[in-house]
This record gives C-alpha cells, sequence and structure tokens, in this order.
C-alpha cells in the first residue's frame, strides 16, 4: 500500500487533470487580462504579446486603489473589534455558571439562524436616520454586529474545554478578573483567535450586499461595490474588465497563497463545533 | 498549588465571583450585535405583516396578505423553485465532488500538497468577482463554447445564461467549482482520522477499495458529512452574490433566488412588505435546514 504503483500514476494524472479544470476560468482571467483589446487571437492560447495598458486604465479609472484601502480599513478595524469583543463576552459567558449567562449565551447562538436578508431592510433605515449612509463606519458597525454569533461560538466552545487552573493560580497571586483575562486567558485562546481573524477577514472582504446597500452612491466604495461600478460601466470591455477583477481579487488571493496552511486549518476548524 | 488543594472551596468561590464581577464584559459585543442583528430582524418580520413601501409616513396592517402574493407572483414561485434547486443541487454534486477530490488527494499521489491548495483557492476569491468571471466564460464567444467549438462541438456551443432553462444549471456549476474546495477540506479533515491500520487489516482480509471505503471509511466520516450538507444547504439557500452578477436574475425572472428577489423588490420596486415576507420565508427555511442538521448531529453524538 505504500507503494508508488502504476494505479497511482493513473490517479496522479486524473488528479492534475481535474486540477487543471479547476484552474481553467483564473487561467482565462489572467491571459485576457493581458491581452490588448484588439488582440484577435484565441482567448484560449497564452497572451503573445502581454500588455500592462489594461491594468494602469482599470486602475484609474475605477478608483481601484481607494477601493482596495477602503476595503482594507474596513476589514482591520471590523476584525480588530470582533476579536475584542467575542473574545471579552465569551470569558464571563463561559466561566459563569448563573442564569444570565446562559440565557446571554443562547441569545448570542439564536443570531446563527438569523439571514441577514432579514435585518437588511431595516438596519438600512436605521443607517440612513443617523446619517451614515456612505459612511465605511455603517458596513463597519454591521459587519461587527453580525459577526458576534459566529465569534462569540467559537470563543465559548474553545474556553469551556480550557482548564481554569491558570486564572485560578493568577486569581490567587491578587491578579483582577481584568487582569487575569487580559494577560492569561487572552493569550491563551490564541489558536481560536486565529480562526476567528481569518473566517472573519475573509467573510468581510469579499461582503458585496451590505456596502452595495450603504456606500454604492458615495465616494467610499468598498473594492467588491467598486468593481460592480466599474464592470456595468465598461459594459463589453472585457480585457479591461478582467483586468479589474484580477486587481480585486490579487489582495485575497496573496493572502491566501502565502497563509494557506493557516487558512485552510482556519476553515476546518471553525465548523468542528 | 498546594495551598489550592488544600482549600478547593473559598479558592474556587472566589475565582467564580471574580469572573462574574467581569459580566460588563459581555456589553460591547451585545450592543453591536442587538443593534445590527436582534432589533434589524424583529422589525424586518414585522414590516412582512404591512403593505409599507418603505418611504411613506403610513403603513398598514395586512395581515398574511404578502405571504400569500409570494404563492401568486409568478416570480415568487420561480424564485423559491431554483433556491431548492440550487440548495438541492449543489449539495449534492458539490459533495460528491468534494469527496471524490478528498479521497484522490488524500492518497500517495506527488502532487497532493498542490492540487489541495489550488482546488481551495476559489473559496477565498470575492464572490462577485467569481460571478463576473463566469458571466463571461458563459458568453457567446466565452471561454466555455471556445473549449468546445475547439474540440468540435460546436453544436453544443449556445448563449447560456440567455436561455431561461439551462442559465440556472450555469449558476449552480459556478457554486460547485467555488465551493467543492470547501467540502474537500471538510473531508479531508475527517479522512485523516481513519486509522491506517484498520484500512491495511481490512486489505489483508480481502476488502477492495470500493468495500474499504463503504464499510470502514463511510462510517468514521459522518461527522464530515453532516456538517458539509449544512454548509452547502445553508449557502445554497442565501445564494445572492453570484446570481447578481451573472444575470441578475434574468432572463425574465428565471433565475431568481429568495434573496435576489428580497433585494429587488425592496431596493428596486419599494415593496418592503413584500421584500420582508420574503425574508421571513428564508429565514424559516434556514431554520428548518438548521434543525434538520441538529437533530442529525444529537443521533451521531448519542
Amino acid at each position: 500500500m505504500h507503494r508508488y504503483t502504476w494505479r497511482t500514476g493513473v490517479l496522479e494524472a486524473v488528479m492534475i487533470l481535474v486540477g487543471a479544470i479547476f484552474m481553467f476560468p483564473l487561467y482565462i482571467l489572467v491571459t485576457l487580462a493581458f491581452k490588448a483589446p484588439g488582440d484577435q487571437t484565441n482567448k484560449l492560447l497564452p497572451t503573445v504579446d502581454p500588455t500592462f495598458d489594461n491594468f494602469t486604465q482599470a486602475w484609474q479609472s475605477g478608483a481601484l486603489g481607494g477601493a482596495l484601502m477602503n476595503s482594507a480599513l474596513v476589514t482591520i478595524v471590523s476584525v480588530t473589534a470582533i476579536v475584542l469583543f467575542s473574545a471579552a463576552a465569551a470569558y464571563p459567558l463561559s466561566r459563569v455558571g448563573a442564569h444570565w449567562s446562559k440565557f446571554t449565551y443562547f441569545g448570542f447562538l439564536a443570531g446563527l439562524l438569523l439571514p441577514a436578508q432579514l435585518a437588511l431592510l431595516p438596519l438600512y433605515q436605521t443607517m440612513r436616520d443617523l446619517g451614515l449612509l456612505g459612511s465605511l463606519w455603517s458596513v463597519i458597525i454591521v459587519s461587527v454586529g453580525s459577526s458576534m454569533p459566529f465569534s462569540v461560538f467559537l470563543y465559548c466552545g474553545f474556553l469551556r474545554a480550557l482548564p481554569p487552573d491558570y486564572e485560578e493560580a493568577a486569581s490567587l497571586d491578587g491578579a483582577s478578573a481584568f487582569r487575569a483575562f487580559w494577560s492569561i486567558v487572552f493569550p491563551l485562546v490564541r489558536p481560536i483567535t486565529g480562526t476567528v481573524i481569518i473566517l472573519n477577514a475573509v467573510a468581510i472582504w469579499n461582503e458585496f450586499l451590505t456596502p452595495l446597500l450603504y456606500l454604492s452612491n458615495s465616494s467610499h466604495k468598498t473594492i467588491t461595490v467598486a468593481i460592480n461600478g466599474f464592470v456595468g460601466q465598461y459594459g463589453a470591455q472585457w480585457n479591461l474588465i478582467f483586468a479589474g477583477i484580477l486587481i480585486s481579487i490579487l489582495p485575497i488571493l496573496l493572502a491566501y497563497f502565502l497563509l494557506q496552511k493557516y487558512i485552510v486549518q482556519g476553515f476546518a476548524s471553525g465548523l468542528k463545533g | 498549588m498546594a495551598a489550592r488543594t488544600l482549600t478547593p472551596g473559598p479558592s474556587r468561590r472566589r475565582r467564580r465571583n471574580r469572573v462574574s464581577s467581569v459580566w460588563w464584559f459581555v456589553l460591547p459585543a451585545a450592543a453591536f450585535y442587538i443593534f445590527a442583528v436582534i432589533v434589524p430582524s424583529v422589525r424586518g418580520a414585522s414590516f412582512a405583516f404591512t403593505d409599507w413601501n418603505g418611504i411613506s409616513p403610513t403603513k398598514n396592517w395586512v395581515g398574511l396578505e404578502q405571504f400569500q402574493t409570494i404563492f401568486s407572483d409568478p416570480y415568487g414561485s420561480v424564485a423559491i423553485r431554483n433556491t431548492l434547486l440550487i440548495a438541492v443541487a449543489v449539495t449534492i454534486i458539490q459533495n460528491v465532488i468534494g469527496l471524490l477530490i478528498a479521497l484522490g488527494v488524500n492518497s500517495r499521489i506527488k502532487s497532493r500538497g498542490i492540487l489541495r491548495v489550488l482546488i481551495f483557492a476559489p473559496v477565498v476569491v470575492t464572490s462577485i468577482a467569481v460571478g463576473f468571471l463566469w458571466k463571461n466564460l458563459f458568453a457567446p464567444d466565452g471561454g466555455i463554447n471556445e473549449i468546445l467549438r475547439a474540440v468540435g462541438l460546436d453544436g453544443l456551443a449556445q448563449n447560456w445564461l440567455g436561455d431561461a432553462d439551462i442559465a440556472i444549471w450555469a449558476i449552480i456549476v459556478v457554486v460547485i467549482w467555488q465551493f467543492s474546495g470547501y467540502s474537500m477540506v471538510i473531508f479531508l479533515a475527517g479522512l485523516q482520522g481513519v486509522p491506517e491500520e484498520v484500512l491495511e487489516a481490512a486489505a489483508l482480509d480481502g476488502a477492495g477499495p470500493v468495500r474499504r471505503f463503504w464499510s470502514v471509511v463511510r462510517p468514521m466520516l459522518a461527522p464530515a458529512i453532516t456538517i458539509n450538507l449544512m454548509l452547502s444547504i445553508i449557502g445554497g439557500f442565501k445564494l445572492f452574490d453570484q446570481v447578481f452578477a451573472m444575470t441578475k436574475g434574468g432572463p425574465g425572472g428565471a433565475t431568481n433566488t429568495i434573496s435576489t428577489l428580497i433585494y429587488q423588490n425592496a431596493f428596486q420596486l419599494g415593496k418592503f412588505g413584500y421584500g420582508a415576507a420574503l425574508a421571513v420565508l428564508l429565514t424559516i427555511l434556514v431554520a428548518i435546514a438548521a434543525s434538520i442538521q441538529y437533530r442529525l448531529l444529537s443521533k451521531q453524538e448519542g
């Protein structure tokens, strides 16, 4: 069973073919993005005469640089708040066996069942009434709030499995509960913090509908909203559009290939609860 | 350590008290959650029983009228049928493909590491960008038709997104392409829990690969299967971005999902009440799927 037999060779060939099929759309994306608009060569073949013009034009006319900055800002601020708030909430919720903490925990869990579509319409009005339409804060607030159920759930699951011995020792040494959390518990839950960061960062970076509603008529667009407007504006100029799409997914693809081990782990371990 | 074991009672009580003293740690999380999820969800559900247009200061209570509209509105029934079709088709096909790929890359092939990385990559790619990319691939002069023509199957080349019957399957293909890697990763995690010795013992006893999979591997994959089914069903129910990018629900509403119909009614047609009723229906579907999964999981553990 441990040798590389001819059967393994056949399997290898089949799997490489499967991998090639999965990569085909991304291959077309890259090829067309580098093709000049007038290039009439077969689009299945690699570009013989690659050009960067599509990228410079997409970057300028789509205002993609600013949009990438906005997406980065929204993602970083939201994920920071999510980690701090959900870890802090999970500490008493997982350690205190009182009625209020059980009730609150299940209150958070209920949010796992509520699709975002249900809150979409009233939230839109609230943001309008608060004058937050067009502001990145609207997207940040919604991202933080709607990420709470899953993040609190992940932290609580991890904390329940974590013995309280270290905090008890710290308590005996006179540390306050706040101090015990910040200096002992928070560093100990680092593995699940990694999962919370990865899952939320990917989801918030890719979020489309919420920013579309709040930001599409403003000058502060996230990259998903900017690319939607860009595609709408340049209709059939596919080389240009593909350059824009490639720019928009490049940050997340780069992050994935650099951190793929952690990202795949984060996706797989976040679901075991 | 010694002091603690000698006096377990007081120290335990004191720890409890100390953690209780930080109950206010829950407040920031609860505040954002209540503001962005609970309050708007409750309000959204209440709009479903009104005829509000989202702007006018008055709204009338209409009872269950909006829910009846869903079933009499031709767009409504098509959207429900599409949503269920997407959820079922994606769930079955994506998980079969994900499982086969997981078995393939869990073998001794040399390219297993790089294949795992590549096949999972579409999972992290922005769905709206994925939708636009595939919109072009499915276009009359797009990549799919180019391939068909290149291998001599010109007769199959067509306007994939322009045909009402085919377009919904084109969307299903895209979702499967994007998320098969997700199923693969979950199945791989399950496969790593299958002990090599048991498989070797079964092989020595004369069990072929199919028998080994069915009798040894499959039972151990049960939790991975449940999680995968759940993720793809709920993901299928909520599908929006890819449809929005590829067809906007067209041609003629043929590819609408409940989510795209909510968007159109609430934000383009000013039918807030109707959009809210659709959102309530979606919530009920998700809740049914989640409760089935909860039962299946507790059966496995019990």
